[in-house]
């Protein structure tokens, strides 16, 4: 099984979002290098807008991710709602 | 939100904006997309995954830089760069702006040029993007690094540099490479190869060795300008996916294009390996580290998902795996014998560095490495400070001087050598040489530093001529550290030992 990965900046605009990571994704591990989060699982990451919006207590956009993701490895599916990335099988 | 139409309407509105002419026929209005034999059935499968529309484009684009800016400000009004760990730090951003941020300009034009030229108007709305993303990158990069130029020499000619100097044509040659291809060669070749494979080793791990070494400034830049590379990744593996659903004739295409341009792109990046072993005081991650988690393990995971369309990992992928211990310590060597020629400084690694060395390559560096240079700081003690008076052979692809070794005997240096029309061609490696004999009729026409010195294109003869015609402060763009204007000042900045009488000793 191949991982993926999501590195975001270490910054207060990503806190809320490593934590939904955190709490929709038992399986991802996080491994924290200077100004950086490295966040690795199994085949695929998903980020909630609902997860995300609650941590913060208002809206999240997706999209928003633009502001704190440096890289990725995997294939990118976005939508209103959520910002996965995955592997095909 | 109720009111407003759902993501993925909104990206076909406000993309899908071509129609089909009608005064010309489209082959000639788009009559590049054409000629390198990629078939496409229906642009209209094309989609940007990000689904980014130009709206929400200049909305994020604009707070990215309004965050960029107020640091970088803040950088410059508390002096930070008295904060980095060591003066040394300094020449790897100098190779940086010498080396990686003209790229940024070239893929700007390289992705401007696409973004007229593709039949499809997704491909050319996500191309236009790029565009001002790599623009945009040159721009911050160029004022990021204004700072430092105030303080340190190495910095002030490096457009000028770009174009002429021996080892900046490793990185020009490449791109130079890229923009004469087509249009599909250009996006497996920069959106593929590079950014979705390669860029991660030179903008992950090295900005973070920034952020490790107290240069607010460069990691702020660094990671805004790989905020928009997450983009340019999915338009590369887009771009990729695309070609090779839209017809099985584009899969032997596109493998051969993969094989040329991760190899090219791995030349590149071994100037990136000196940069994280031997620049960085402090390294958080080694070269070796940095290439196991970005190209084994990532790229690897691109490979296997890659495989259901029949493409494969390239063959030369065992040669990177065994030269992961040898690169960065080989390139640091080419550099420091011809520092007398390079704007910026190299010096022996401290025993601190030595051991850290040491410790991350264990098969190969107190064997191979610890003893040169060991050998190296003792003729500096002695006096003996060598600097290579004469030029180096380069290979004929990557345009590296010959300094790299076979791979089944680190002490042999790898020499391949092949005729084409009458002229001998050299190269460093089977793969380069593999590239040339593939398109001989572009890579004869190289423009080769050596061989343009020689015939008297740089200045003139001996190598005053060719420093003054690269425009470089002799004795404080080039030679050692030990010894620099740079290493004087930092030293009075710092109230360090051995500050000297602070005399600059610029030509």
């Amino acid at each position: 099984m191949s991982k993926v990965f999501l590195a975001l900046q270490d910054v207060d605009e990503a806190r809320p979002i490593v934590e939904a990571i955190r709490k929709d994704n038992p399986n991802a591990e996080f491994d924290h290098q200077p100004a950086m989060i490295r966040i690795t699982a199994d085949q695929e990451l998903i980020i909630k807008r609902e997860t995300v919006s609650n941590e913060i207590g208002a809206d999240w956009d997706p999209q928003d991710i633009q502001l704190t993701l440096i890289s990725f490895g995997g294939h990118v599916d976005e939508d209103d709602d959520y910002f996965r990335i995955f592997w095909q099988d | 939100m109720a009111n407003r139409i759902n993501m993925r309407d909104r990206y076909k509105h406000m993309t899908r904006l071509g129609w089909e002419t009608s005064y010309q026929p489209m082959e000639k209005v788009f009559p590049y997309d054409r000629y390198e034999g990629i078939k496409v059935n229906d642009w209209n499968e094309w989609e940007d995954p990000f689904r980014m529309t130009m709206d929400s484009y200049w909305k994020y684009q604009g707070e990215k830089e309004k965050k960029l800016y107020a640091i970088m400000d803040a950088f410059s009004q508390s002096n930070g760069h008295l904060n980095i760990s060591d003066a040394r730090y300094v020449n790897a951003l100098k190779l940086f702006l010498q080396g990686v941020s003209p790229l940024e300009y070239q893929a700007h034009r390289g992705f401007a040029r696409q973004g007229r030229h593709f039949t499809g108007e997704g491909a050319r709305v996500a191309c236009q993007m790029q565009s001002l993303d790599e623009l945009r990158h040159v721009q911050t990069q160029v004022h990021g690094m204004s700072q430092y130029n105030k303080f340190f020499d190495g910095f002030h000619e490096f457009p000028w540099w770009h174009d002429r100097v021996w080892y900046l044509s490793v990185p020009k040659s490449f791109f130079d490479d890229a923009n004469s291809a087509g249009p599909f060669e250009f996006m497996v070749a920069i959106g593929f190869s590079f950014e979705y494979v390669l860029t991660n080793l030179l903008f992950v791990p090295f900005m973070s060795g920034a952020a490790y070494n107290g240069d607010m400034s460069t990691v702020t830049f660094g990671f805004s300008a790989q905020s928009d590379e997450a983009r340019h990744m999915t338009l590369g593996l887009q771009a990729m996916q695309f070609m090779l659903e839209q017809h099985e004739d584009n899969v032997p295409i596109v493998q051969r294009w993969i094989d040329k341009w991760l190899w090219r792109g791995y030349k590149v990046l071994s100037l990136v390996s000196a940069m994280m072993d031997y620049m960085l005081p402090e390294s958080p991650m080694s070269w070796k580290e940095a290439w196991e988690m970005y190209f084994e393990e990532n790229g690897g995971a691109l490979f296997n998902d890659l495989a259901r369309y029949g493409i494969t990992v390239p063959s030369y992928a065992e040669i990177c795996a065994k030269e992961k211990d040898h690169l960065s310590h080989q390139v640091w060597g080419i550099l420091y014998n011809h520092t007398a020629a390079a704007a910026m400084h190299t010096w022996v690694p401290d025993d601190a560095k030595m051991n850290w060395l040491s410790e991350k390559y264990p098969d190969t560096f107190d064997k191979y490495y610890r003893p040169r240079f060991e050998y190296w700081r003792d003729q500096e003690e002695a006096g003996n400070r060598y600097y290579s008076q004469t030029l180096p052979l380069v290979c004929q692809t990557c345009q590296i001087p010959m300094g790299f070794t076979e791979i089944e005997d680190p002490t042999l240096v790898a020499y391949r050598t092949t005729e084409y029309s009458g002229d001998k061609y050299h190269f460093c490696s089977d793969p380069c040489m593999k590239i040339f004999t593939d398109e001989p009729e572009k890579f004869c026409q190289a423009w080769m530093p050596p061989q343009q010195i020689f015939q008297g294109n740089c200045g003139g003869e001996g190598l005053p001529a060719v420093l003054e015609h690269y425009k470089f402060n002799l004795g404080a763009d080039n030679m050692d550290y030990a010894g620099s204007p740079d290493e004087t000042n930092w030293n009075k900045w710092k109230g360090l030992d051995g500050a000297g009488d602070g005399q600059v000793k610029a030509s």
